[in-house]
């Protein structure tokens, strides 16, 4: 066995990607999507979002940006002809914006379930079936042994594998190899990246979504400084927003 | 215990002996479907009545790779589903039966060997009519070789000329034509349990063996099915129909299990299943695979339909569905859901850019206070784009007249929110930005 041969140089032996080392970020065996941001990248261990395990996204609130942060890696593989399987989301996934994001609609799932139990298993089956690119589940309250079944099938597929959890999950214990706290910042989104292959990372990750957002306003001015208030009857009701 | 014991004699050795009628109607009925089956390895199948198939396998002894192979497959298949058989090959279709009838598992390639194997048979193996038969062993023909080497004219005047017939056929002196099954157009199989069954595992185990049935007659006619019914019989409730679909046509017996599985668990049966039977009657063109080049990352390309159908059966059609962009201003009316699978994918995009849209849409706008003459959502909302007007849909009675504006939370979540005009006033939340 490698380790206890004493051939094996040390430098070979640090190589392998099941040791975790706690000064530097792991290296990946697998395929990493790129996120599309290249400051989360640089902070990502192979250098974007890992295939091959689970990743876990907790939003402090619904809506800051959980999707938006996948947007751009939706639409590299989307690009691909990668299907994408979204399993019981909280909401109706809108196809003018996912259209609108690159991700091409004909090669998208969407699962409803009523049961937690369902959501679990009908992911399980889109890991299993080696047919998507990706799969984004929202499974509702989950329990570690789920959470680990889940990271199993995910470690035999090449498959992003992306989890939707509230935040107070933060606190429990996960088998994800990735675990990504979300937050607002001064109108940027703040990643913090609370378990990663290698080393602890200290600060947030600044993430600015609405950099993306803005390139997609091209008809629709931006009322607070650019269109004048003749134009905007609805404008003049509020004289001024509401400085959060 | 061996055939042709007594009952009373049998049940002497074995006091707890299951005894049951001999069904011969069944045994023809099983028979034909294995003929169905085994049409998969060449198109000539004949009966060979009451209890053999005859097969012409060497036009395809290149494509199965040779008679082994065919030999193995044979066995293989019949032991899935549920059959145990003997399987003997020789130049000549009646030496083979009766080398199987025999229980002598051979490989007979060349006619010259055939003489020598059939003479060493047992004469009752030839020979079915009893008296017949009676009046061989009392001359001391005891093997067929014994039957061979009679003067042929004295047995035909005393025997018939039917004996010699047979004899000849198998031979080979004698041309021995068969009428080839033709299979049915529509697959229908029953199979009886041999215990009442309330188990789904258990219906499962024996739905399989009419998978593989279906399979070897699905592939006999290069075709698949879409759909499938499975009806499970009772003592006196009605019988439970268990309707299995499919997202592309098939015809591999594991698919099908599979498919089974997810949809028995969901079954709830009145009385326990006597027996069950399977019927497929619209066959579809399918051609066989193709074995990729080089090994694919995404997957084969079934993997795709198998997942919806597997999706599907364990959670219902509606719950599995994809997602299309419609031309229509309204919003609630420009995501529709469709098929997961669209018959041809477009690669462009699908619309043009209209403005920004939010990733969820609310089922429901959610009606949203406002102090001040501004919505509030949790706190006040900063508008950050709008308006987008958008008034449609007079001519359905569901109009809308909204102005939709890109909002703010207070903790800096992005929203989707309008402002109805018209009739009903007041703003709304329509949609996350996520």
């Amino acid at each position: 066995m490698g380790l206890a041969d004493p051939t094996v140089p040390l430098a070979a032996l640090l190589t392998r990607p099941d040791i975790r080392r706690g000064d530097a970020l792991a290296r990946v065996a697998s395929a990493s999507v790129p996120t599309g941001f290249a400051a989360l990248d640089a902070e990502l261990p192979g250098g974007g979002w890992p295939t091959g395990c689970l990743t876990e996204l907790l939003p402090a609130h619904e809506g800051i940006g959980e999707l938006r942060i996948l947007g751009p890696a939706l639409a590299t593989l989307s690009r691909k002809g990668k299907r994408l399987a979204w399993i019981s989301p909280p909401h109706l996934p809108y196809a003018p914006a996912l259209d609108a994001a690159g991700i091409a609609l004909a090669r998208l799932l969407i699962v409803r379930t009523a049961a937690a139990r369902d959501a679990l298993w009908a992911a399980e089956q889109a890991l299993a079936s080696a047919a998507c690119g990706a799969v984004l589940v929202w499974p509702g309250a989950v329990k570690y042994a789920e959470l680990r079944r889940l990271q199993l099938a995910a470690e035999k597929t090449r498959a992003l594998a992306m989890l939707f959890r509230p935040s107070r999950a933060a606190a429990e214990a996960s088998p994800a190899a990735l675990r990504l706290a979300l937050a607002t910042a001064a109108g940027a989104l703040a990643v913090q990246i609370l378990k990663r292959r290698g080393a602890v990372c200290e600060r947030p990750v600044i993430v600015d979504l609405d950099s993306r957002t803005d390139a997609l306003l091209p008809r629709v001015p931006r009322a607070v400084d650019r269109a004048p208030p003749s134009q905007s009857p609805v404008r003049s009701a509020h004289p001024q927003p509401c400085d959060a | 215990m061996r055939p042709g014991n007594a009952v009373s004699a049998a049940r002497a050795l074995a006091h707890d002996l299951l005894v049951r009628p001999r069904d011969p109607a069944r045994e023809t009925e099983a028979l034909l479907g294995l003929a169905g089956w085994a049409a998969q390895f060449t198109p000539a199948v004949a009966l060979e009545l009451p209890d053999a198939l005859v097969l012409e396998v060497s036009g395809s002894l290149k494509l199965f790779g040779g008679v082994d192979l065919i030999r193995a497959s044979l066995r293989e298949g019949c032991a899935r589903m549920g059959f145990t058989v003997l399987v003997a090959c020789a130049p000549t279709a009646r030496g083979a039966a009766w080398l199987a009838r025999a229980g002598v598992e051979r490989y007979i390639g060349r006619a010259d060997a055939l003489p020598a194997a059939l003479a060493a048979l047992p004469v009752r193996i030839a020979v079915r009519a009893a008296d017949t038969l009676e009046a061989l062993h009392a001359i001391g023909a005891r093997t067929v070789g014994d039957l061979a080497a009679l003067p042929r004219d004295g047995l035909a005047r005393r025997l018939g000329q039917q004996l010699l017939d047979d004899l000849d056929r198998a031979y080979g002196r004698l041309a021995d034509p068969r009428a080839f099954y033709v299979p049915p157009a529509e697959f229908h199989a029953r199979l009886e349990l041999p215990a009442e069954v309330t188990q789904a595992e258990s219906l499962l185990f024996a739905a399989r063996r009419l998978f593989v049935q279906l399979e070897g007659f699905l592939a006999a006619r290069a075709g698949g099915v879409r759909r499938l019914e499975l009806r499970l019989f009772h003592r006196a409730a009605a019988a439970t129909v268990v309707p299995i679909g499919l997202v592309a046509p098939s015809r591999a017996a594991s698919h099908f299990t599979l498919l089974a599985r997810e949809r028995l668990g969901t079954v709830v049966l009145p009385e326990p299943v006597r027996a069950l039977a399977l019927a497929a009657t619209d066959v579809v063109p399918l051609a066989g695979g193709n074995i990729a080049l080089f090994a694919d990352e995404s997957g084969s390309p079934e993997d795709w339909p198998k997942l919806v159908e597997r999706l599907r059966a364990r959670l219902g059609s509606v719950a599995v569905h994809g997602v299309a962009v419609a031309e229509a201003h309204r919003p609630e009316h420009a995501s529709q859901v469709r098929e997961p699978m669209p018959a041809q994918e477009k690669g462009k995009r699908e619309t043009g850019r209209v403005g920004l849209r939010p990733f969820w849409l609310l089922a429901a706008p959610r009606p949203l206070e406002e102090i001040g003459a501004e919505p509030h959502c949790g706190g006040p909302l900063k508008l950050l784009a709008g308006p987008e007007r958008i008034e449609s849909g007079w001519w359905d009675g569901d109009d809308v007249a909204r102005d939709y504006f890109v909002a703010q939370t207070a903790d800096h979540a992005l929203v989707w929110v309008y402002r109805a005009r018209g009739a009903a006033t007041g703003w709304f939340l329509h949609g996350l930005f996520a």
